[in-house]
């Protein structure tokens, strides 16, 4: 009976593998390092990566600064409605993206609800790189503050209490107990929240526009390449799945590094 | 009939009476979207064993989701560039069936006070325009190199203009929805797309005969598709009846 699950776990694990290894293996066999070089090569793809490890880094720079409050918040404390709350934070992970790019364009669009507001403030977001991180942040918020909170709330409570009759403060308490606790949880999140605004595409291109250099990110770029340049089209993908890839892979091998062995020591 | 138990098999494979065929795919030009939903219904009418299904997008992504293998029956695209690029997929010659004109759209509000074509090269005006491999790009850019060329104009005026472009769609319908939404001050798309609809929430620019483009649209029959059937939807579309509908939307005749 035991081998029988063995195996069983054995085949649903080859078969997710081969369902996720299989296109991307598909991607890197229809190019070849000749084509990847003469697209690297060329300045409209280089402006795309570095324009989307921009706007993707400054998304989930906005992410984490506003999400690791929210996400104690809704952690540690109850409020009258908090459900709503909890459902609003996760609202973007189940919305269609172009719908999101339009619910944005309503809100922050000049002819939206804070559209004057913006423009008297010089602030300008649709068919900017500014509207571009907008797009991403919105987009992958829901992916940071999840499981961020969900590390916060599995900080032990007697380390907590431990805490306070060392020093008491809750300043003391979240820097000191349950940050380093909840590091992992916290990077893991970061890298998904990048990792999606890394990806981002129908927000984009619906709230910011797609223009080279300006908010044409790499997954724009595929999309434009792919009407006209399959080739093209398909090197981009290789290299955009390349970049995600290796920081994934890093942020896996985080673990080994030497400051999480310290944060690790608390336990 | 009396088949008994068989009965549901029976039915379920054609027997007494008319099984749904598969639906007749027709990719077709995202400017033809409504024309072609009134003809869909026309030809639905005339053929009532048959459905029909459109896919309605920019016509170089239907091209290249045709020359990817995708499956459809029937080909309608907004230029003869695209049309040329699947022609090893037509079965007989592509046809052309309708025409178009292209217009210069702004809000209603028309927060950039555009009231003639010199004002598109304004500086700091925010113009949208359908990407280059999209056939009302391609068209648009032609269009403002002829208006560089009308002696009204000054000889770099298509620079000009180009220089205010902020977003490349891959549609004319997203060209019409970023003017609609007001977050463009112009876009340029078909004299087709200014709906009655769309002429509530648009103010329309002229583009001077003499300066402007005739889009000329194909349609063809593919033959790795039901040709049969296709063909018919393809006598529809050419009928008079069709030509009627296409009218009605704005388009020219052939």
């Amino acid at each position: 009976m035991r081998l029988l699950l063995a195996a069983a776990i054995a085949v649903a694990t080859a078969l997710l593998f081969a369902l996720l290894a299989l296109p991307v293996a598909a991607l890197f066999l229809h190019t070849s390092p000749r084509e990847l070089i003469r697209q690297l090569g060329e300045p409209v793809v280089l402006e795309a990566l570095r324009l989307s490890l921009v706007t993707s880094t400054g998304a989930t720079l906005v992410v984490v600064v506003l999400g690791l409050p929210a996400a104690y918040l809704l952690a540690t404390r109850s409020f009258p409605g908090k459900r709503m709350v909890d459902a609003l934070v996760n609202l973007p992970m189940v919305l269609p993206p172009t719908v999101a790019g339009l619910a944005l364009l309503l809100a922050f669009g000049r002819a939206g609800l804070l559209g004057g507001a913006l423009e008297v403030l010089g602030v300008r977001l649709p068919f900017t790189t500014l509207g571009v991180v907008v797009a991403q942040a919105f987009m992958a918020a829901p992916f940071f503050v999840a499981p961020c909170r969900a590390g916060i709330a599995a900080v032990e409570p007697r380390y907590l209490d431990m805490a306070k009759t060392l020093r008491g403060g809750e300043g003391y308490t979240f820097f000191r107990v349950v940050l380093p606790l909840s590091l992992p949880s916290l990077l893991a999140g970061a890298a998904m929240a990048w990792a999606r605004a890394l990806g981002e595409f129908g927000a984009t291109i619906t709230f910011a526009g797609n223009l080279a250099g300006r908010t044409q990110t790499m997954p724009l770029a595929v999309y434009v390449r792919l009407q006209t340049d399959l080739d093209a089209a398909v090197a981009l993908s290789v290299v955009l799945v390349a970049v995600a890839f290796a920081l994934l892979l890093g942020l896996q091998l985080a673990p080994v590094m030497p400051f999480w062995k310290r944060a690790d020591a608390g336990r | 009939m009396r088949c008994g138990y068989p009965a549901i098999l029976a039915v379920a494979l054609g027997c007494g009476g008319d099984a749904p065929r598969a639906p007749l795919t027709v990719f077709a030009a995202a400017s033809l979207t409504d024309a072609f939903g009134e003809i869909t219904l026309v030809y639905e009418r005339q053929n009532p064993d048959r459905t029909v299904r459109l896919n309605l997008a920019g016509s170089q992504q239907l091209a290249l989701q045709l020359a990817q293998g995708a499956d459809a029956d029937v080909f309608a695209s907004a230029d003869l560039r695209w049309m040329q690029h699947v022609r090893s997929r037509v079965a007989g010659e592509p046809v052309a069936f309708a025409r178009n004109r292209l217009v210069a759209i702004v809000p209603a509000a028309n927060p950039a006070g555009v009231t003639s074509l010199e004002h598109l090269s304004r500086p700091g005006l925010r113009l949208v325009l359908a990407a280059a491999a999209v056939p009302v790009g391609a068209y648009s850019r032609d269009a403002l190199g002829r208006l560089a060329v009308d002696p009204r104009f000054p000889t770099d005026f298509a620079r000009r203009v180009l220089e205010n472009l902020v977003s490349e769609e891959e549609n004319v319908k997203a060209v019409v929805a970023k003017v609609q939404l007001g977050e463009a001050d112009a876009g340029i798309v078909y004299a087709s797309d200014v709906t009655a609809a769309l002429a509530r929430d648009v103010r329309v620019v002229e583009i001077p005969e003499a300066s402007n483009v005739t889009a000329t649209y194909p349609i063809a029959v593919l033959a790795a598709g039901d040709t049969a059937a296709a063909r018919a939807f393809v006598a529809v579309v050419t009928s008079p009846a069709g030509r009627a509908v296409l009218a009605r939307h704005g388009f020219r005749p052939p």
